[in-house]
């Protein structure tokens, strides 16, 4: 009778403050259970230590840091790149005339609807077929860059990142208070200067949490671009399966550092999140 | 050939090969899907209302599915999967099985499905205000008809979104198993393109595919949300 009261008062308090039971949480992280599990867990790792094969890793360091090298490239290239488009894709739909309102939609929803995997290999086998044929393309300058597939991964990386964020952004354009803009207005201001110092600003405020999450969603998008010969971290650790006969080790070691990656990136926005949002809030 | 003798149902054209490719995606997403959901309510009944060990045993499985890229985890359990299962059959004495791709294919989608579904369910059930389901407890309702009569629609409204998401997530993470070589609709696509030269047609065409697909999801899964909210206040649709 006494445990069902205190099981009660206890629901009671997390209807009052909810954030009690994560206060809770920091204060003892370190449980005896978890201990247990933590020694099975070193256990584990010791006895994978032991027992796998690790002695590719050290001959192929330098091809995996330049893998690494390109994952990040491309996740920072085609995350910059894809906000860029994202910014006028949420604009043409909140503000924007009818047509362009509706070409952004149809933009948006194509992309979303399709695998990324599909249009990676759309713009890589099927534009890559469709360029040599043009003329004026062969005579360019930009045709030794089409003739490599990392373009290829970076244009259909970037759209998709637009085609997610544009969304997001439309979102956060159209929850911006009017009054604020209609304030601007009222100051003086002309509708870009509006657009520029108020409504993209508290937008991109809005729309910051969401970001942390789609640039974790892109990271686990990149291994993509080794299907189309982009030699990324994923295509490196894949040579090494085909050269040592290896099965786990290279897998699970890149599982680990696609772990750690996304403990990173999520604990740098983290960060971030707590710094800039509230500036001048 | 024209667009349209390649698009043809009969063999010269590709048409049946791509819509054959499609049914076998659609039946590994469902099949995902669902393993991923029985998964998704066991993880989070488990995280609400487990003990210690089990949760922290969920949440590991949760985060690390979630942070690990999912071509990764569906090389990983393809590949690692399989061969682990025949090593276990050898050490057990039996014959060595032949795991079918689309057996694979559900079993990797499932997995990675049911931590999300952990996530959407756990969140949805959280969001169940404790005083109904206190109320059914205090009108002495035993657990499986509690969860049945009040958690379970009580909680849809809540999960009905996050849901709807894992449903598109699933019909295109399908497309991830071409790269090992299991023959659905990417993978049919790029054949039928390599076999032709006409990857862009063919990929367009598999993009519509794709698209009328989730057009139609988004249908269905409006009809379903509307039904589920039927009665609820403060939900307005």
């Amino acid at each position: 009778m006494r445990e069902d009261n205190a099981e009660a008062i206890h629901a009671m308090a997390d209807l009052i403050d909810p954030e009690e039971d994560k206060g809770a949480k920091s204060e003892s992280w370190l449980k005896p259970h978890r201990v247990v599990l933590l020694l099975l867990a070193a256990l584990m790792v010791a006895l994978m230590a032991f027992n796998m094969r690790w002695d590719w890793l050290p001959l192929y360091w330098k091809e995996m840091l330049g893998g690494l090298w390109v994952t990040l490239a491309l996740l920072v290239g085609s995350s910059i790149l894809g906000f860029a488009m994202a910014v006028p894709l949420g604009l043409a739909q909140v503000s924007g005339p009818a047509p362009l309102a509706w070409a952004a939609r149809g933009f948006c929803t194509v992309i979303r609807g399709t695998p990324l995997l599909l249009q990676l290999w759309l713009l890589y086998y099927g534009l890559g077929s469709l360029f040599p044929q043009i003329p004026w393309i062969r005579g360019s300058f930009i045709w030794p860059y089409l003739r490599e597939a990392w373009p290829y991964a970076l244009a259909s990386l970037t759209i998709s990142f637009a085609g997610y964020e544009g969304e997001v952004m439309r979102g956060a354009l159209a929850g911006v208070p009017k009054g604020e803009l209609e304030a601007g207005r009222a100051y003086g201001m002309s509708r870009f200067t509006v657009l520029r110092r108020i409504w993209l600003p508290r937008a991109i405020q809005r729309a910051l949490p969401t970001l942390n999450g789609e640039i974790v969603l892109q990271l686990k998008a990149t291994p993509l671009v080794a299907t189309i010969t982009v030699i990324d971290l994923y295509a490196v650790i894949s040579d090494v399966r085909q050269d040592t006969y290896i099965i786990y080790e290279p897998l699970l070691f890149l599982a680990f550092i696609y772990l750690c990656l996304t403990g990173l990136l999520v604990a740098g926005f983290r960060h971030l999140e707590n710094r800039i949002p509230t500036r001048g809030v | 050939m024209g667009p349209l003798e390649l698009l043809a149902f009969s063999p010269p054209g590709w048409g049946g090969v791509l819509l054959r490719a499609l049914l076998t995606s659609l039946e590994v997403a469902a099949g995902g899907y669902l393993m991923g959901l029985l998964i998704g309510v066991g993880g989070a009944f488990g995280k609400l209302y487990g003990g210690p060990i089990l949760r922290d045993l969920l949440e590991a499985y949760t985060t690390i599915i979630r942070a690990v890229p999912e071509l990764v985890l569906i090389v990983l359990v393809y590949y690692a999967g399989t061969d682990l299962l025949n090593r276990l059959m050898a050490a057990l004495g039996y014959a060595r099985l032949d795991v079918s791709g689309m057996a694979a294919g559900i079993a990797v989608i499932g997995l990675v499905q049911g931590a999300y579904s952990t996530e959407v369910l756990r969140g949805a059930i959280k969001a169940v205000p404790s005083g109904q389901i206190e109320t059914a407890r205090a009108y002495g309702m035993p657990p499986f008809l509690l969860v049945r009569r009040i958690t379970l629609p009580a909680m849809l409204p809540h999960a009905i979104p996050g849901l709807a998401n894992l449903w598109l997530i699933a019909t295109k993470d399908t497309a991830l198993l071409a790269v090992v070589g299991f023959t659905e609709l990417t993978l049919a696509t790029r054949q039928a393109g390599g076999a032709t030269r006409e990857y862009m047609l063919f990929f367009c065409a598999a993009g519509l595919l794709y698209l009328m697909v989730s057009l139609v999801s988004n249908v269905v899964i409006a009809l379903i949300e509307r039904r589920a909210r039927r009665g609820m206040p403060g939900f307005s649709s």
